[in-house]
């Protein structure tokens, strides 16, 4: 009995954790260095903070956060304390609370102890607990491409368990292997590779400025052209997303006019107006929520799109019957006629609202954005894209599938047929507008949460509009989707070569070109429809 | 336009701006019959959107081309003169610089740009004045014209022009002082500007100027040339079919009215004592478009009516009643197309040229089926 109690005894001295083994040597390391800590002279205490940081004692985390943020103090027997944000004190040694002891002082640094401050810091949140924790002093090294950080970073990589930390780990030992003139030329070529892999602007940085030894040097050079042309893909892959979501803009801001310039012939130039009604129902709708149900803001949107769609529909249709409907084949008149209509709409707007932009907000599940890869997506353009081609395919599907699409294609195509048919086509007429000017305030909702909703946002987007339809053709509701998107893509690969105001006067004089080769758009229609 | 209606409104023109200028120069400031300064200013203003207006009329009444981009030609043609305004201001500009203007200097350029150079003499800015409006016009028109770029399409890209334009010259790098654009002139070929002699000086040359314009254009829509124009008008494929080429015919017309507008920006620039990039803004030349409206399209002394009565009003209103402008002009638009079609001069006039009487659906039905 006695000698199986002798083995278990052997046995787990054996087995014993080596922390428990080292605690006494740990409790010594502490003591020491708190005890430098507070001696009050600044080499002791540089020296003190590193061997603190070294012992592995879990309440150097602690400690030196404190000396950090300058709430540790120290008591006439160079005693340590640590002070919490709300005055208690607690021992440093032991982590015992403390009652108030008189004669208190803070530590007090020079920068060579406050630099070596941080960089025992940085290393001891690689030990931390939380991972995020442990991420972000990985990234801290890999920015800061400290060498003295390495053997902190070798410990921390043997015991980490989480897959994305320990790659961060090993990018920011490979970065400060790369910094240090004493690594192995074998070392600098893996770390080589790492940053490779990692393919980001900052590791292209690091990259460029290896110059020695040779083999690295080359291998990093390789490596940094690599690097650029995945970067420039992936900022190619970012322009088209950003031309794709002006485009999605402009076909938002020309759809409705579609309908009403390219299926019914009508130049309506107060088209930008209906589109702002449908912005300033957004506005209203955001108000009315905000003063009665706070907790409907999130629904704003879903609320806006049909109200702003009836709106702008019933302007519409008040504008045929009262103003259009005299003008037919008179396609000039129209247009004058329109542009004074837009200048009262506009006029009236400003009286009501007042001439300043008026605050639209944006939901909570529309703001922030998406990192893929190297592209940022933003939620609220991707709403934007995503609800424009809704609208384009709900568009088509009631011009193709109900009866009003049935009877407003057949006025369109053959008035007197239809009419002979029992269509009655005055109303056709006034539905088929009050369509299209319903889709241009449903394209105010959208562009309420990109632009500033004043009196002038219907005419910023008017010349615009009547360039997406006529490039894409008229009366061709995928002629004037290619259109836009084409406009929008072309408009945003521009930009960085041309500037943001030349790349859009190059689109213009483009547009203006390619209209003198195609005056009827990249899709024309063909057939009788052409002439009328 | 008959003879006597031109006869009529030069007489009109001229005689008023004759009475203005001895009234202005002759009566001391405190008598009743005196003309005050901003009067002069103002008046002249007038006439230089007359004869912007004519020129709109030109293409509009007489060949059927609406123009919503004519206020380009009449900033470029303003920019031309306030080029050499700025060259005359010489080294009394703020930062005394005798070759650079004051804008150039601030953004901290060493040497004047080549498209500067020459504009320090009247008569190259002169000359620039025509040929700059007139060569964009001859560009802009032969490529239009020959793919037979027509109505509202033709329309929609003259828009897109002076879209285009104005959002250049906004460019600081253009050299053409960006968003402030141009002004603090000093003088005129040695006349100071803010002189009283040189304010009316510059009316009668104005009145002079537009007088000529309505002489010269009611000559060319009078002549052979101005009867295929309106044949044109009328029946583009059939003038086509008849063996004419309605594009050249055009052309000539579009770059005579462009270099008629640019020839109003540069009169306008010295009175109004300031230019910049929103004299480009579509919105200025759609303006435009509804004086001829309101005067009478295809009248030419309407244009000139409809300009200075649309102008006067815009003063009073701006003056009076700010907000109400707006509704307004929009109303006047709106108004002028649905009940006065032929504008003031055409209501008031029995031997008319036909304009296309408005058509009901009903109507455009019938033609559809007919074509």
């Amino acid at each position: 009995m006695t000698r199986l109690f002798a083995i278990l005894l052997l046995l787990a001295s054996v087995l014993a954790p080596p922390s428990v083994r080292a605690a006494g040597q740990e409790a010594a390391a502490q003591s020491d260095a708190l005890a430098a800590i507070g001696s009050g002279d600044y080499d002791k205490l540089r020296q003190g903070v590193s061997a603190l940081a070294a012992s592995g004692d879990p309440l150097a985390l602690t400690i030196l956060s404190a000396l950090h943020d300058g709430r540790l103090m120290v008591g006439p027997d160079h005693t340590l304390y640590v002070k919490a944000a709300d005055g208690k004190l607690t021992n440093a040694a032991t982590g015992k609370p403390a009652g108030a002891v008189a004669g208190l002082h803070e530590v007090r640094m020079s920068n060579p102890v406050r630099r070596a401050l941080e960089a025992a810091l940085g290393g001891l949140r690689l030990f931390s607990a939380d991972p995020a924790q442990r991420l972000a002093a990985a990234d801290a090294v890999f920015h800061t491409r400290d060498v003295a950080a390495l053997p902190g970073l070798e410990k921390a990589i043997a015991r980490e368990h989480d897959p994305t930390v320990a790659r961060a780990l090993r990018q920011a030992r490979a970065a400060a292997l790369l910094s240090d003139a004493k690594a192995s030329q074998s070392d600098k070529l893996v770390a080589v590779a790492l940053l490779r892999e990692r393919g980001d602007q900052e590791a292209r940085n690091i990259l460029a400025g290896v110059t020695a030894p040779p083999a690295a040097a080359a291998a990093a050079r390789e490596a940094v052209a690599s690097i650029d042309r995945t970067l420039a893909l992936w900022r190619m892959a970012q322009d088209a997303y950003y031309g794709l979501s002006l485009g999605s803009v402009l076909l938002l801001a020309a759809i409705g006019l579609a309908i009403t310039f390219g299926v019914m012939g009508v130049i309506n130039m107060a088209h930008g107006e209906l589109v702002m009604l449908g912005a300033y129902t957004t506005f209203v709708v955001q108000e009315v929520i905000r003063s009665n149900a706070p907790g409907l803001f999130g629904a704003s949107l879903f609320i806006a799109v049909p109200l702003a769609f009836i709106v702008a529909g019933a302007a519409g249709i008040a504008i045929e019957r009262g103003l259009i409907r005299f003008l037919y084949g008179r396609p000039l008149e129209t247009l004058l006629a329109t542009w004074g209509l837009s200048l009262v709409l506009q006029q009236l707007v400003r009286s009501i609202f007042g001439p300043d932009n008026r605050q639209v907000g944006t939901p909570d599940w529309m703001s922030g954005a998406a990192q893929l890869g190297g592209l940022q997506i933003t939620y609220s353009r991707l709403t934007i894209i995503i609800f424009s081609f809704l609208v384009l395919f709900a568009l088509m599907a009631v011009l193709r599938l109900t009866p009003l699409g049935l009877r407003m294609r057949a006025v369109t195509q053959n008035r007197r047929m239809a009419a002979a048919m029992g269509i009655r086509t005055p109303w056709i007429d006034a539905l088929t507008f009050g369509l299209g000017a319903g889709v241009a305030g449903m394209a105010g909702v959208a562009l309420s949460q990109i632009d500033n909703v004043s009196p002038n946002l219907g005419q910023s987007y008017i010349i615009d509009s009547f360039m997406v339809v006529v490039f894409g053709g008229v009366g061709n509701l995928w002629g004037t989707a290619v259109g836009a998107l084409t406009l929008g893509v072309v408009n945003k690969f521009l930009e960085p070569v041309a500037g943001a105001v030349l790349g859009k006067i190059v689109v213009l004089v483009l547009l203006i070109l390619f209209i003198q080769r195609r005056p009827r758009g990249m899709f024309p229609l063909k057939g009788r429809a052409v002439e009328a | 336009m008959s003879p006597r209606l031109t006869t009529t409104t030069l007489i009109l023109l001229l005689g008023a701006a004759a009475a203005m200028a001895v009234l202005h120069l002759a009566t001391p400031p405190g008598s009743a019959l005196h003309v005050p300064t901003y009067a002069v200013s103002l008046t002249g203003k007038y006439l230089c959107y007359a004869i912007l207006a004519v020129s709109v009329d030109l293409v509009w009444g007489f060949a059927g081309i609406l123009t919503l981009g004519h206020a380009a030609f009449f900033a470029l043609g303003g920019y031309a003169m306030g080029m050499y305004l700025m060259r005359e201001i010489g080294a009394r500009g703020v930062y005394g610089n005798p070759i650079l203007p004051d804008f150039m200097v601030f953004l901290n350029w060493k040497t004047l740009p080549w498209y500067w150079h020459g504009f320090d003499m009247f008569w190259f800015a002169a000359i620039m004045v025509l040929v700059v409006p007139g060569v964009l016009a001859l560009l802009f028109g032969y490529f239009a014209f020959r793919s037979r770029v027509t109505g509202v399409y033709l329309s929609i890209i003259t828009q897109a022009l002076t879209y285009a334009l104005m959002l250049a010259f906004f460019r600081n790098d253009m050299g053409f002082g960006g968003n402030n654009g141009m002004t603090d002139f000093k003088d005129l070929l040695g006349f100071p500007l803010a002189a009283d002699a040189t304010r009316v000086g510059l009316l009668l040359a104005t009145a002079v100027m537009l007088a000529l314009c309505l002489l010269f254009s009611s000559a060319m829509v009078r002549s052979r040339f101005g009867k295929v124009l309106i044949a044109v008008r009328e029946a583009e494929s059939r003038t086509r079919f008849l063996g004419y080429r309605p594009e050249s015919y055009k052309l000539v017309v579009w770059v005579v009215s462009a270099v008629m507008a640019g020839i109003g920006g540069a009169l306008y620039v010295p009175q109004v004592g300031i230019i910049n990039p929103s004299e480009f803004a579509p919105a200025n030349s759609i303006e435009a478009v509804i004086w001829v409206a309101v005067g009478g399209r295809g009248t030419l002394a309407g244009a000139v009516l409809g300009a200075v009565l649309v102008n006067f009003g815009k003063t009073v209103f701006t003056s009076w009643l700010p907000s109400l402008w707006l509704f307004a002009l929009g109303g006047l638009f709106i108004l002028t197309t649905l009940f006065l079609p032929r504008g003031i001069v055409g209501t008031f006039r029995r031997r008319d040229p036909v304009l296309p009487a408005p058509v009901t659906p009903a109507a455009s039905a019938a033609r559809e089926v007919a074509s």
